[in-house]
């Protein structure tokens, strides 16, 4: 047998596995603050947060739930956030994912856009309170609410794109 | 999708075990890490050193990609112009931004003339900028406006410091690092600026709003004394912004104040400078080298 070749219906490598999901989010966590963009308002959608809720919502059981602190982190030092809300935000959406797969016994396609758009919304004001919090409630939601709408409704091509480097991440050699 | 099957790990302790325990780990994080957020009046200085370190990490990135496509923030103008009216929409605004500056200009220097006549001992605050350097980027996914700026401790920007560009107030300097530092731009909601109306010297706070515009709000709530076209400078009040900096125009008059939009947009000037801060310190410093001819008091009052 040829050693060096591919065998047929070998698994993927374990490192691709399991480093494929945790590139895109902190990818996704860095990017926005490499683009050349001086932004007046929160204008982009938080791109780390939609490929974290999108990984579990496709694959519930992969990571283990405390998985959102270490990302959290790393979101936080990119987001300008006060260090900790990604932390606490993100590993309590992730609970909340992996209690509504035991709840909703067949999730489909409107379930996982439902559940990503309600989480980004709360984690998204949340954080906002969390970062003003001597400022107008009610003002600084405002702030947030382009920014929330824009993000569910990009939530299906995030759900395509995690598709995408999932099939990526299992393809046999 | 299915729901999964292995939620409940059977008879194994070990499963069972392990899986009790990531959820006390999640558990514990989540809380500990939304204290850490809430109670940061202490922000932990290996977080800041954690903070800086992904800055300079993601500014020589933000460097190439601004050399290559430019700033971003300039598109929607280019093709607003391109629509309207093309080469003379843009002339006239070009025009009209060196009209506001030079009225600006005149504007804050009556106001100084009346204020010298006053007081014969007041010193002509030195504007030497102490760096200058570059907005790289910003953070657009969050509600803090803060951007990076391309210089840091190397060139002598320490946290503090005022930001300035040609139209007017960017902001100040909230944390440096090697070689960027982060700038608290003029339009974040938790930024306070003392200003002044530049006609007639009328104290006011312009208060961020996080979406681009300021509300000004006078100090005395008589009436509210603002109008449309007003300018306003920065007073020096307080003792961190220099006097005499451009800050904004009034758009709208409001109920309690007035909404102005900052004469500076970020993400459109070229170059800024860091000033330093107004303290009393950095006043007398720069007063004494400073070859005035009459005879220099001792110290203003």
């Amino acid at each position: 047998m040829n050693q060096k070749g591919p065998r047929l219906g070998e698994p993927a490598s374990l490192w691709r596995m399991r480093i494929v999901p945790v590139a895109t989010v902190m990818f996704a966590s860095a990017l926005p603050l490499m683009l050349p963009l001086i932004a007046n308002s929160p204008v982009l959608p938080p791109l780390g947060l939609l490929f974290f809720l999108c990984w579990q919502l496709l694959r519930t059981e992969m990571w283990p739930v405390w998985i959102g602190l270490p990302l959290g982190l790393w979101d936080d030092l990119f987001s300008g956030q006060p260090i900790g809300t990604a932390v606490g935000l993100w590993t309590l959406a992730s609970i909340a994912i992996h209690y509504s797969s035991q709840r909703i016994y067949w999730r489909g396609f409107f379930h996982d856009w439902a559940i990503a758009a309600l989480l980004v919304a709360i984690v998204q004001a949340l954080a906002a309170l969390i970062a003003h919090r001597h400022a107008a409630p009610g003002h600084v939601l405002g702030l947030v609410v382009p920014q929330i709408v824009i993000s569910a409704l990009l939530v299906p091509l995030f759900l395509r794109l995690t598709g995408k480097f999932d099939n990526f991440r299992l393809k046999r050699r | 999708m299915v729901r999964p099957a292995n939620r409940r790990p059977g008879q194994s302790r070990k499963a069972q075990y392990s899986l009790f325990v990531a959820y006390v780990i999640a558990v514990t994080g989540a809380v500990a890490g939304l204290l850490l957020a809430i109670l940061s009046v202490v922000d932990p200085v290996g977080f800041a050193a954690l903070r800086v370190a992904s800055q300079e990490i993601a500014a020589p990135v933000a460097r190439v990609t601004r050399s290559v496509t430019g700033s971003i923030s300039g598109v929607d103008d280019s093709v607003g112009a391109y629509v309207a009216a093309g080469s003379q929409n843009r002339r006239l605004r070009k025009e009209l931004t060196e009209t506001r500056r030079k009225l600006v200009a005149t504007s804050s220097l009556q106001e100084e003339n009346r204020q010298l006549k006053g007081l014969l001992k007041l010193q002509e605050t030195d504007k030497a900028a102490l760096a200058n350097g570059y907005l790289l980027t910003s953070t657009s996914t969050s509600s803090k406006r803060l951007a990076l700026l391309s210089i840091g401790r190397n060139l002598g920007v320490m946290a503090g410091q005022p930001v300035r560009g040609a139209d007017g107030l960017i902001g100040r300097v909230l944390s440096s690092g090697p070689s960027v530092s982060q700038v608290l731009l003029l339009t974040d909601v938790d930024n306070i600026v003392p200003v002044r109306r530049a006609s007639d010297g009328l104290p006011a706070l312009a208060n961020g709003r996080g979406n681009g515009d300021l509300d000004i709000r006078t100090l005395n709530i008589a009436n509210n004394p603002f109008k449309p076209g007003d300018i306003l400078v920065t007073s020096g009040t307080g003792g961190l912004y220099p006097p005499n900096i451009p800050v904004a125009i009034v758009v709208r008059r409001q109920d309690d104040g007035a909404l102005a939009r900052p004469l500076a947009d970020p993400g459109k000037v070229d170059a800024v400078a860091v000033l330093r801060p107004y303290t009393p310190d950095n006043i007398e410093a720069q007063a004494v080298p400073a070859p005035t001819s009459a005879a220099p008091s001792a110290g203003a009052p």
